[in-house]
């Protein structure tokens, strides 16, 4: 343990408003700190630069996952193992669970949010994919009232979010309009489990007479922070699922690509693993095309 | 700063007590160093090995992750709350008769994991204890025995068919 616990002051105020008011009243003075997964790590080897820290642990009011007919929202503070717990996460949002499921082990899905993986914002977090090939919208609260963005739009750049100051991450909407695509996710890391992504993978496409008629493609590790291809999209888009649309997507996706070398892996061993994942995505789609 | 430490308040192993720490004091230490529960080991002190798992209202965590704050109100089982009265809990007994510890320090880690899957699988496979250990490094890689120590505890109760059969009816 080489941070100073004394170093740190802490509040744990209990209720959503009681938070925001501290946020207002000095915006950028506080971090909040959910299920610890993240900073307390950092706090551990001594580098959490964050000297005043408010606790969302225990609050109710961000910990739900609400069903309803035509979108799933999610609670900032819910963990992946409530994610995990959900019946109709795991029946309308495979993709999701099954990145839930990658966090980590056991004792820290039942610790590590939803929102903390997000606002932490690394380029390899596991949950984001999923989100962004779902049209996740972020639901961003203040106390001068709430706000909502696509999450497509909510990382700006390495570890750097569209929140402001006084903003807290409420809560995640997901629509729940992709029964009919063809829906992906593949992580390759070191090994199975408990290891971060080298490059992750996720994707949905609705096939119609043949040609894709929409089609979404995220990655984990292959940027600053997890993103849409929308270039790679757009090569995609209103063809005819073929094998000559699989060279197509694959120069695309290795031309929009900027992955780096990292301790993980090297950018061109991502971008190929990548390409081979689009690849494979691809090809289980045209199963699911019936020939003419 | 230092001399602002609040009275947390909790239970440890169906004890009441309060103390009064650095609310970001991490869990791990208030048991070991305030409350002198040593059984709970720290390992690598940033999540990846399991040696500091205790059970939190039910939930198993790394309670080297835990500031002292969020432990206010909270329900805590450490390895020292698995025996009764003198007698082993049975997956403590399990590991003693199967080989399950060597040099003994993801040992109750492993214990606290186990306990946490048993509480809501009481007769895994080996793919759930695989899974449900995956957070818990045994730096002796003993875990093939480790493995089947908390799958004897998970049969000692009744094979699962038994139990199945009595489910059925």
């Amino acid at each position: 343990m080489r941070g100073n616990p004394e170093a740190h002051e802490m509040l744990a105020p209990g209720n959503l408003s009681a938070v925001l008011e501290l946020l207002a009243a000095a915006p950028g003075e506080w971090t909040p700190i959910a299920g610890g997964t993240e900073l307390m790590v950092a706090h551990a080897a001594g580098r959490l630069g964050a000297r005043r820290l408010v606790s969302l642990w225990g609050i109710r009011e961000l910990r739900f996952i609400d069903s309803g007919a035509d979108t799933i929202s999610i609670g900032a503070a819910a963990t992946f193992r409530d994610l995990r717990a959900h019946a109709g996460i795991a029946a309308q949002l495979p993709l999701l669970a099954k990145a839930a499921s990658w966090i980590g082990s056991i004792a820290n899905q039942s610790r590590a949010t939803l929102g903390g993986n997000l606002v932490n914002g690394s380029p390899a977090a596991d949950s984001s994919p999923a989100l962004l090939v779902y049209d996740a919208e972020i639901e961003l609260m203040s106390l001068r009232g709430s706000r909502r963005i696509p999450y497509s739009s909510f990382h700006t750049g390495y570890k750097r979010n569209a929140m402001k100051a006084d903003e807290l991450l409420f809560a995640v909407h997901i629509p729940l309009r992709f029964a009919r695509h063809r829906q992906y996710l593949r992580k390759v890391g070191t090994r199975r489990a408990m290891a971060i992504s080298k490059v992750a993978l996720a994707a949905t496409a609705l096939v119609e007479d043949g040609a894709i008629a929409e089609v979404r493609v995220a990655a984990a590790s292959m940027a600053p922070f997890p993103a849409r291809l929308f270039q790679t999209e757009s090569a995609l888009l209103g063809r005819t699922v073929e094998s000559s649309l699989i060279d197509a997507a694959r120069e695309a996706l290795l031309a929009e690509a900027q992955p780096i070398d990292d301790i993980r892996s090297t950018a061109e061993y991502r971008k190929r693993v990548a390409a081979n994942l689009l690849e494979e995505f691809l090809k289980e789609l045209r199963r699911e095309v019936p020939l003419k | 700063m230092s001399e602002y430490c609040p009275a947390i308040h909790f239970k440890v192993n169906g004890q009441r007590c309060a103390v009064h720490v650095p609310p970001m004091k991490r869990l791990l230490d208030v048991l070991r160093e305030d409350l002198h529960l040593t059984g709970t080991k720290e390992g690598c002190g940033e999540g990846e090995c399991g040696s500091c798992s205790v059970r939190m209202n039910g939930e198993l965590v790394n309670s080297c992750l835990v500031p002292a704050l969020q432990a206010e109100g909270a329900n805590i089982q450490t390895v020292e709350g698995l025996a009764t009265d003198g007698t082993l809990h049975p997956l403590q007994q399990a590991f003693l008769d199967c080989g399950g510890a060597q040099c003994g320090i993801c040992t109750p880690g492993m214990l606290m994991a186990a306990t946490q899957l048993l509480s809501i699988n009481a007769h895994p496979t080996l793919g759930e204890v695989r899974e449900g250990l995956a957070g818990n490094l045994c730096r002796c890689t003993g875990f093939t025995r480790i493995f089947e120590s908390v799958l004897a505890a998970g049969t000692e109760s009744g094979s699962p068919s038994t139990q199945r059969a009595a489910d059925a009816r």
